[in-house]
């Protein structure tokens, strides 16, 4: 692995649980679009603790460009917490990479393709999506972002101008807690759903990837293959680990709603 | 390089002698999955045990079953920095498929197939003597399919992608070739201990 030390630039606030953190890195590398970093932390007595984040900025032209990850906040989390409460501005934090050669799609493995984001795992597909108008790309693309509330939706204002320059992108969002926040879908993506935009493609979808915490993971492509595609064209990029009590909980506490 | 502020989670360093470098332990379950869960009925499930491209034996659900069945209760760490203490599982040794074969590992070098087309390398000496198995059952229960089932390959000693969901089968070659993950920048090898994560560590 190569690592190096990494400053922070520049900390954006993009919805109540998700921070930008942008780095300038003393050895630029080029990257392809889904693939994703490691950062490590390291503690005085030598304690170290490494989490992995996409990089949601383009590959860019130059090498030079700054890094951004989306990170968003899991308060019983190690690295997030520190990220979001701790880090500043000229910081230096310890960064490895590029790594994944599986997540990644460029507008030269051509489409149509469909993203499927959920909450910060929306990351990727802004990548893939900041690289594809960077070169001016026509493949057609949709991204279905899944978001708890409006106010969860990332990168909400880039997304809907890059779905309104007529290239080809277009956006769909549902909103899995806000119900009549049109033109937003309410509730959580299923099988009908992903059929319609299936459907509605002129040309047959030729790679689906989906990417967010593991449940919603599971949910989408459960959706996707129930909506008649092959399961042999879905890449998957799961961000958590499966926490079946917490999961319970938060199903329980949604019923209760 | 120290990170000003950071001081690391309590709690995260009780268990450093049970931990390998740069892991920390979770209750949860780790789950690094290329593609969309398959779901394999154990009525269409087969095992094949191939030496190059020829089958050796293949074993059909109740056949497997009907094999040795043994417990391992193991430490798993997944790349991604997990670690989970104690899993319990329950499965046929490599070895004990090796006997009921009939052969010897022929070669020193195995891939493991798995159902939804994922392959994996790790070395036969790593399977053999007890190391390794084919696990059916977990905490007592059948896998649950986000976690393999209805058969994962085990190598509790390895980072834990070298332990194959979704198994359908072992297969010698006559060379260390690179499996899905490995193809895609993780290690050939992939000793927590050594930290040997990524292609180059
Ligand atoms: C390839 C890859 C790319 C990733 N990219 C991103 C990214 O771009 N942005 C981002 O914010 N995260 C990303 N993650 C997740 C990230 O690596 C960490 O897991 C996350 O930041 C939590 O780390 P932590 O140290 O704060 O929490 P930990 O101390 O590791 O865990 C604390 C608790 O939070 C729970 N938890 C952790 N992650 C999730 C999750 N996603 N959903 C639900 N519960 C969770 C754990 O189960 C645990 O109970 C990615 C993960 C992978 C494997």
């Amino acid at each position: 692995m190569n690592w190096q030390n990494a400053i922070i630039t520049r900390i954006e606030t993009l919805s109540p649980r998700v921070k930008s953190f942008f780095f300038r890195r003393p050895e630029p590398f080029s990257f392809r679009p889904g693939q994703h970093v490691l950062l490590r932390l390291t503690a005085p007595d030598g304690y170290r603790a490494q989490r992995s984040y996409s990089i949601a900025s383009a590959p860019g032209l130059g090498t030079a460009e700054e890094l951004e990850l989306a990170i968003e906040r899991f308060d019983d989390g190690e690295v997030s917490p520190f990220m979001h409460d701790v880090a500043q501005v000229e910081d230096e934090i310890e960064i490895g990479g590029p790594i994944g050669g599986h997540f990644n799609w460029s507008p030269e493995d051509g489409g149509p393709v469909l993203f499927i984001g959920g909450g910060s795992g929306v990351a990727p597909f802004m990548s893939m999506l900041r690289h594809r108008a960077a070169i001016v790309s026509q493949v057609p693309v949709v991204l279905v972002f899944s978001a708890r509330l409006r106010e969860d939706l990332l990168f909400f204002d880039e997304l809907s101008k890059l779905a309104a320059s007529g290239d080809g992108f277009s956006l769909m969002v549902a909103l899995t807690r806000e119900a009549g926040a049109h033109p937003f879908r309410a509730g959580r993506i299923d099988t009908e759903f992903i059929a319609g935009i299936v459907g509605a493609m002129k040309m047959p979808v030729r790679q689906v990837m989906i990417c967010g915490s593991h449940p919603f993971v599971e949910t989408a492509a459960e959706g996707t293959i129930a909506a008649g595609i092959d399961p042999a064209i879905i890449k998957t990029e799961r961000y958590g680990a499966t926490d079946v009590q917490a999961e319970v909980r938060r199903l329980a506490g949604a019923l209760k709603r | 390089m120290v990170t000003r502020g950071f001081a690391g989670k309590a709690g995260n360093f009780d268990q450093s002698m049970r931990l390998p470098p740069g892991q920390h332990v979770v209750a949860d379950f780790p789950v690094l999955t290329a593609g969309p869960t398959p779901r394999i009925k154990t009525e269409d499930w087969s095992f094949t045990l191939k030496d190059g491209i020829r089958p050796v034996k293949s074993w059909n659900w109740t056949e497997f079953n009907a094999l040795p069945q043994t417990r391992m209760t193991r430490d798993i760490h997944c790349v991604t920095t997990w670690s989970k203490f104690d899993t319990a599982w329950e499965g046929v040794l490599v070895d004990d498929i090796l006997g009921d074969a009939g052969i010897e590992p022929p070669t020193g070098f195995t891939f493991a197939h798995s159902y939804d087309g994922y392959t994996t390398n790790v070395p036969t000496a790593d399977l053999v003597v007890g190391k390794a198995m084919v696990a059916l059952r977990y905490e007592g229960k059948p896998i649950p399919p986000d976690h393999g089932g209805p058969s994962r390959l085990l190598v509790p000693h390895l980072y834990f992608w070298k332990s194959a969901k979704w198994i359908n089968g072992l297969q010698f070659t006559q060379k260390d070739e690179l499996g899905f993950w490995e193809l895609r920048g993780y290690h050939r090898y992939g000793d927590p201990w050594r930290e040997q994560r990524y292609t180059n560590d």
